[in-house]
């Protein structure tokens, strides 16, 4: 049952703003605080859970009306964590370097928060373009919250942004930054600015209105 | 006559933030003459611009957030002075600007400015730094200069990098030790100025005796107990300066006395643990720094029951 009409761009877009997992839902933190050391870990990372996301949801939407209610948690499980054995594997067969680095996160994304709530806020009560798309937005949204935080992190931990250097040779890179506890500090700076910003506009359009 | 009517307490006193820091600048005098003296103009670099840098970055913030701008408490000074005096004096200038930004906006400002801070910000933002720039935080140098007598190898005019005393104390003599003829931080070299202030401090009732004194007597207290040299361990490192100056920051130890003891003897004791099994030679920061987080576990522990209100079902 679709709660509200919305339109397939409307959802889509949703994902990547007004409800960005990272910023917005503060969904998947684990994931966010491990895979950001850099920004192409966060773009790996922010991939494969797409993929996952886009997959489950669309299977999920698909069998909405077959799965009984008792059941519909295992189900989704059985669901995502076929997808993530799929990506898993693509992973370490394309891109060895990324699957070496990311490590345990990539099994774990099957028990990501963002995947099973979108699977039980979304999937499971609408069609299933409406469910893509939200899957892909989510995802996209994801990841670009990793990029954003993975880059902040490696260009001040480690000089550069995606492997390229940015600074002079002068520059001395703070450790960190691209260690366990720079994860959080820097996940709540930038979680902090992005909602003051957000806030802000908000609050200047409610004036206006 | 003017009649003043007010809820209670009616006592007035003119001890405010402002004066409470003011005293504490003046304890820090003798320690921050000494290590310049020591260290030279370059050690008064740095803490010229921690104490700047501090003061900038906590009006700037206050400006941007709108907030009330406190600066002329002079609280952001003190921050930004302990810290410099925490820095070896060879450190680059980036270090004490950026190790103060981190101690006023990270540590104080975002979490509600003064009084909300849940670790000492100067000690936090030494940590901080120590993290991120271990090979610029670790290196202990020598004094360009020797303050009295001394029977330690005399120092060149260039500062010379070497291990930290606490590795090796039976190298330096206790007078040496004292007057801060050793390889140190600008801060942490010269007990007897670290004293003076300490006793300055009791004098005018900035703080009292027990978290500094039971801090130390525990440190030395379990180094006898282990085998090593109990008054050498208190004199090599950073640990009367952390006690005096650190560990009794009002904001972030307990409320009651008999917290502040537990305090006391939790930092001590972690001094020791980490002296001895640590990654790091000294264990004063970290020491202080995890007590700051039990600070309101310790309250919780200690408060008194008040009597004749209601038992609150939790």
């Amino acid at each position: 049952m679709p709660e509200k009409k919305q339109s397939i761009r409307g959802v889509f877009i949703n994902g990547i703003f007004n409800e960005n997992p990272i910023f917005r839902l503060v969904l998947g933190v684990c994931p966010t605080l491990a895979a950001t050391t850099s920004a192409t870990n966060g773009l790996g990372m922010g991939l494969a859970a797409t993929f996952v996301l886009l997959g489950s949801n669309i299977v999920i939407s698909l069998l909405r009306n077959f799965i009984p209610d008792k059941v519909r948690i295992p189900a989704f499980i059985v669901v995502i964590s076929t997808f993530v054995t799929i990506v898993q594997m693509l992973i370490q067969a394309f891109v060895p370097a990324l699957y070496e680095a990311l490590g345990l996160f990539i099994p774990l994304i099957v028990v990501n928060c963002i995947i099973l709530a979108r699977a039980e806020a979304f999937a499971a009560r609408n069609p299933v373009f409406h469910a893509a798309a939200d899957g892909l937005g989510m995802g996209m949204g994801f990841t670009a919250g990793l990029i954003l935080i993975g880059s902040v992190r490696e260009l001040l931990g480690n000089g550069t942004i995606f492997g390229t250097a940015v600074f002079g040779a002068s520059f001395e890179p703070m450790l960190l930054a691209v260690m366990a506890p720079g994860g959080f500090i820097f996940f709540g700076l930038i979680l902090g600015i992005i909602n003051a910003i957000v806030n802000r506009i908000g609050s200047r359009k409610g004036v206006q209105a | 006559m003017s009649l003043r009517l007010s809820t209670g307490p009616h006592l007035l006193h003119k001890e405010s933030t402002r004066t409470l820091m003011l005293d504490v600048i003046i304890a820090l005098v003798p320690t921050t003459a000494a290590g310049i003296y020591l260290f030279g103009s370059k050690a008064a670099w740095v803490l010229a611009v921690a104490v700047a840098s501090a003061v900038l970055c906590e009006y700037l913030f206050q400006k941007l957030t709108r907030r009330p701008v406190r600066v002329l408490d002079l609280s952001a000074v003190v921050t930004g002075l302990i810290l410099g005096l925490n820095l070896p004096a060879e450190a680059p200038l980036w270090l004490p600007a950026i190790g103060s930004a981190v101690a006023v906006i990270l540590v104080k400002e975002l979490f509600g400015g003064i009084g909300h801070n849940f670790m000492n910000p100067a000690l936090l933002a030494r940590g901080i730094l120590l993290a991120s720039w271990p090979a610029r935080m670790s290196v202990y140098f020598m004094p360009i200069r020797v303050l009295g007598a001394t029977s330690a190898v005399p120092a060149g005019p260039d500062a010379v990098s070497s291990a930290t005393a606490l590795i090796r104390p039976q190298g330096y003599e206790v007078y040496d030790l004292l007057m801060g003829n050793i390889p140190g931080t600008i801060g942490e070299v010269c007990k007897i100025a670290i004293l003076i202030g300490f006793l300055y401090m009791l004098f005018v009732g900035t703080i009292k005796w027990h978290i500094p004194v039971i801090f130390v007597g525990t440190v030395a207290l379990f180094t006898w107990l282990i085998g090593g040299d109990p008054l050498k361990a208190v004199l090599s490192g950073g640990l009367l300066f952390g006690a005096v100056f650190m560990a009794t920051d009002y904001v972030t130890n307990p409320m009651l006395r008999i917290g502040q003891v537990i305090f006391a003897i939790g930092c001590g004791l972690l001094v020791a643990v980490i002296r001895m099994n640590g990654a790091f030679p000294e264990g004063v920061t970290y020491a202080i720094l995890i007590m700051n987080i039990l600070t309101p576990l310790i309250d919780r522990l200690t408060s008194r029951r008040v009597y004749g209100t209601v038992k609150q079902h939790a």
